[in-house]
């Protein structure tokens, strides 16, 4: 018995405490669950506030009072940072990767479990400090998540921009730390812990998009990491890495010389754009995933799916500058980024394709996930077909920093992402916590969802298609943003609407964890290693007993199987 | 559950059809000569995108339609639909693709080029400084930590011993004259800010320490809106300035009053 067993034995014999402090990667992995839940809700109540303070500036929110301009752009910044990193960067890759990966791979533990263990925490760390900043003098930073320096580099350019930033920079470098330790240990589990039989290509695609995805995290959170410590310098040790000479901000001489505010641009780009797959690719899986599994019928196309996968991984390194057409990078950098940005549309295409061609002539079982997988693909196509409209440089210069693009995105990596949660989180539910999710709610959050999704960000395309910037706190002080006031109203009746529906999502959690009828071993007849454990999975994962794989991960309906699935472990034919 | 399923789509089809059909919002006419070319791609764009998303919801829909079970094994994959699907959607996306690098080549900012009309544009916390070099046909040397002095009507910090800067003019509204291309230099005093011009289609950011050539061609007299489009800080959405595209005459008659008015304090 090697040591991190025994260590993992003497906890469970021990204290509740010991408990918490679990190596076990099923206690781990639904810590970074309801971490992500925690960092959702506050997300989601921020961008509520922004609706309605963009709507009725006047409005007084109860126990906040009336929302200043101020207050909006942190509540912009946090929104962004809690979606971004600690929603769609955590819970489909550092949660439900770090629960099924080593189950689907016939393991009952991750790699190196200290190192997943002390990723959990410091991505706790990262998540309290930066809630913190709600209660320091000057708020959050409210310079957006991407924190373009010298607004984020000089405390004097407005409210939140001292200690409130300090504390942004600090949350997020030790969400880089808890982001590298967790990919690495995906990476060593999946080449080292694939039980016997799990061959590279009998591997879930789920599996696939984990280790691609802990790759690109392993390249860009170091990139990050590099320049917030940069920018703290800057901020701190009178350094000048992102601050040019000659600067008056706020009446105040700036005493920095020589530094390159578009070099920060650079490198955060070369993480952010990795960082968009780093929180689809997941999803993606995922969705591959269901969709086989529900539709009874092999995931189409299976090694079409895995170079797409490998594609989109390659080329997300390489399209960053088109974050920066207008940003006086050398226009003809533009050319370049451009074709190479169409480049990943055609992937992303392939994988579209496929997952069309999985559900067609299926025997489809329409049950919670398969809607909010289904569900996916058309906000993929929809999100989608944007991106090679942005990827013009031409096109862009008009579009960029409006609501079209806060449109585009939201579509294909906030809405498509958080339907590839939903959908994981009903599926794997009973593996999880034991029970099954109410199908019945589950099946009224999705049309609520669907629809809401669509009603709030469709009309954002011609919000920008009319010139509206983003991030602004207030329509009244440009005349031709103003005359767009109606149909900021109706945008924030939807979103009032569909965040309210999220609350059958949260009874519909909390009861079934208690209530929810109990789940057997394989309720959904999936074909993967994990099903073949009892619901929920016994700590011991495997035990003593290590499965041999002997089939793909997607027989569903072969001839001459008695069943309409065979089992992965399922004696060799 | 399944025709349900396949309302629903087809009513967030429609729902999203009907949205740009009807579009209550849409681009403002276009007053410069690159909005032409602009709009023309845009529509391009929206007609092959547009379409792409109609028959990909046609074809999701159409798939969710209950089939008899298929005999024997159901298909696992096909190599020739995946090649031939690859190709086609790459022709696609790669032709729009190139037909929208030939359009940006046509449009993008030429080596300094000698344009009739010099205009420095200055992005500040939260306003818009439009400079003109006066009849020297040179901009004053400016340091802002050195001699700026917003409240006596120096904001750039112009420097008072360079003979340059004594004729140039400060405006806080962009003048131009009608048909001629106007060559702009960006900079920043303080952040980022983005100069965007919709009726002119235009839009680039002005940023600390660099100075920044682009250049339009507006084509129709009339009062023309100004945003900044970067995120600079609380004021960002009320930093709000015009361009007031103007006649020849009118042009050389608010500038020769102007040089004038320089002169003479």
């Amino acid at each position: 018995m090697s040591s991190s067993t025994q260590l993992t034995n003497a906890f469970t014999s021990q204290s509740r405490l010991h408990r918490f402090f679990s190596t076990d990667h099923k206690v781990i992995g639904r810590q970074y669950f309801f971490l992500s839940l925690a960092a959702v809700l506050v997300g989601a109540w921020l961008s509520l506030l922004m609706r309605i303070h963009l709507v009725w500036p006047k409005a007084a929110i109860p126990f906040l009072g009336e929302i200043k301009p101020e207050n909006y752009l942190a509540y912009l910044t946090m929104h962004g940072t809690l979606m971004v990193f600690f929603v769609l960067s955590t819970v489909p890759q550092a949660g439900f990767g770090t629960f099924f990966l080593p189950l689907q791979l016939g393991a009952s533990k991750m790699a190196l479990p200290r190192l997943t263990a002390a990723g959990f925490w410091t991505a706790l760390a990262s998540f309290m400090v930066l809630t913190i900043s709600f209660v320091v003098p000057g708020g959050p930073g409210g310079a957006g998540w991407t924190q373009y320096p010298p607004l984020s580099a000089i405390s004097a350019a407005g409210p939140g921009q001292g200690l409130g930033t300090d504390l942004w920079l600090v949350s997020i470098g030790l969400f880089c730390l808890s982001s590298l330790m967790s990919a690495t240990g995906f990476l060593v589990t999946t080449i080292k812990l694939r039980c016997p039989g799990m061959t590279w290509m009998r591997m879930p695609l789920t599996c696939w998009s984990w280790f691609v995805t802990s790759i690109l995290i392993l390249l860009a959170f170091g990139i990050l990491l590099a320049a917030l410590v940069l920018l703290m310098l800057d901020r701190h040790a009178g350094t000048s890495f992102f601050v040019p000479g000659g600067l008056v901000i706020s009446g105040k001489m700036v005493g920095h010389a020589g530094g390159s505010p578009l070099l920060w641009q650079h490198l955060f780009w070369f993480f952010g754009h990795p960082e968009v797959y780093i929180a689809v690719l997941p999803a993606m899986g995922v969705t591959s995933h269901l969709l086989s599994v529900f539709a009874r019928k092999p995931v189409f196309g299976y090694k079409a799916m895995v170079g797409a996968t490998l594609a989109i991984g390659a080329l997300g390194f390489m399209v960053w500058g088109h974050h920066m057409f207008v940003s006086g990078m050398n226009p003809h950098a533009g050319f370049a980024f451009s074709s190479l940005t169409t480049a990943i549309a055609v992937p992303s295409a392939i994988k579209t394709f496929n997952w069309v061609a999985t559900l067609y002539g299926g025997k489809i079982r329409y049950t919670t996930p398969l809607l909010f997988s289904v569900g996916f693909v058309s906000l993929f196509i929809t999100g989608g077909l944007t991106g090679p409209i942005l990827a013009q440089p031409s096109l862009d210069i008009y579009l960029h920093d409006t609501y079209f693009v806060v449109a585009h995105f939201h579509l294909i990596m906030a809405m498509a992402g958080l339907f590839a949660i939903f959908s994981a989180t009903y599926f794997w539910f009973p593996k999880m916590f034991g029970r099954m999710m109410n199908e019945r709610l589950g099946r009224l959050h999705f049309w609520i969802t669907l629809f809401g999704s669509y009603a709030t960000f469709m009309p954002m395309h011609l919000l920008g298609i009319a010139g509206h910037p983003r991030r602004y706190s207030d329509l009244m002080g440009v005349q031709y943003v103003a005359a767009m006031a109606p149909l900021q109203k109706f945008i924030t009746f939807a979103a009032i609407v569909t965040i309210a529906g999220q609350i059958i999502f949260l009874v519909n959690l909390f009861w079934s964890m208690r209530k929810g009828r109990l789940a057997e071993a394989n309720p959904w007849q999936c074909t993967t290693l994990e099903w073949t454990l009892p619901s929920p999975v016994p700590p011991e994962g495997y035990g003593g007993r290590e499965p041999g794989v002997n089939h793909g991960p997607y027989e569903y309906n072969i001839s001459g199987a008695k069943e309409d699935f065979i089992m992965q472990d399922a004696p060799a034919t | 559950m399944a025709a349900a399923l396949r309302t629903a789509l087809l009513l967030v089809l429609l729902g999203c059809s009907y949205l740009f059909v009807v579009h209550p919002y849409w681009f403002p006419a276009g007053a410069s000569l690159q909005s032409v070319m602009i709009d023309r791609q845009f529509r391009i764009a929206f007609w092959v995108f547009g379409g792409l998303f109609i028959l990909g919801h046609l074809i999701l829909v159409f798939v969710l339609v209950e089939k008899a079970p298929a005999d024997g094994k159901p298909a696992a994959g096909s190599w020739r639909l995946e090649v031939t699907w690859t190709i086609s959607i790459a022709v696609i996306f790669f032709w729009f693709n190139i037909s929208g690098e030939r359009l940006w080549s046509s449009m993008m900012p030429p080596e300094r080029q000698a344009a009739e009309v010099q205009v420095e544009v200055t992005g500040a916390q939260f306003q818009w400084y439009f400079r003109y070099p006066g009849a020297d046909g040179v901009f004053g040397r400016t340091d802002p930590q050195k001699f700026a002095r917003p409240e006596e009507g120096n904001p750039l910090g112009i420097d008072p011993s360079d003979p340059a800067g004594r004729d140039d003019v400060l405006s806080t509204a962009m003048i131009v004259p009608v048909g001629h291309t106007v060559q702009l230099h960006l900079r920043a005093l303080d952040v980022i800010h983005s100069l965007f011009i919709p009726a002119m289609r235009f839009k680039q950011d002005t940023v600390p320490g660099m100075e920044i050539h682009s250049h339009f061609t507006p084509m129709q007299i009339g009062t023309y809106e100004i945003a900044c489009a970067e995120l600079c800080g609380l004021g960002h959405y009320r930093m709000r300035a015009t361009v007031r595209v103007v006649s020849e005459e009118d042009f050389d008659k608010w500038m020769k009053a102007q040089e004038a008015a320089v002169l003479s304090h």
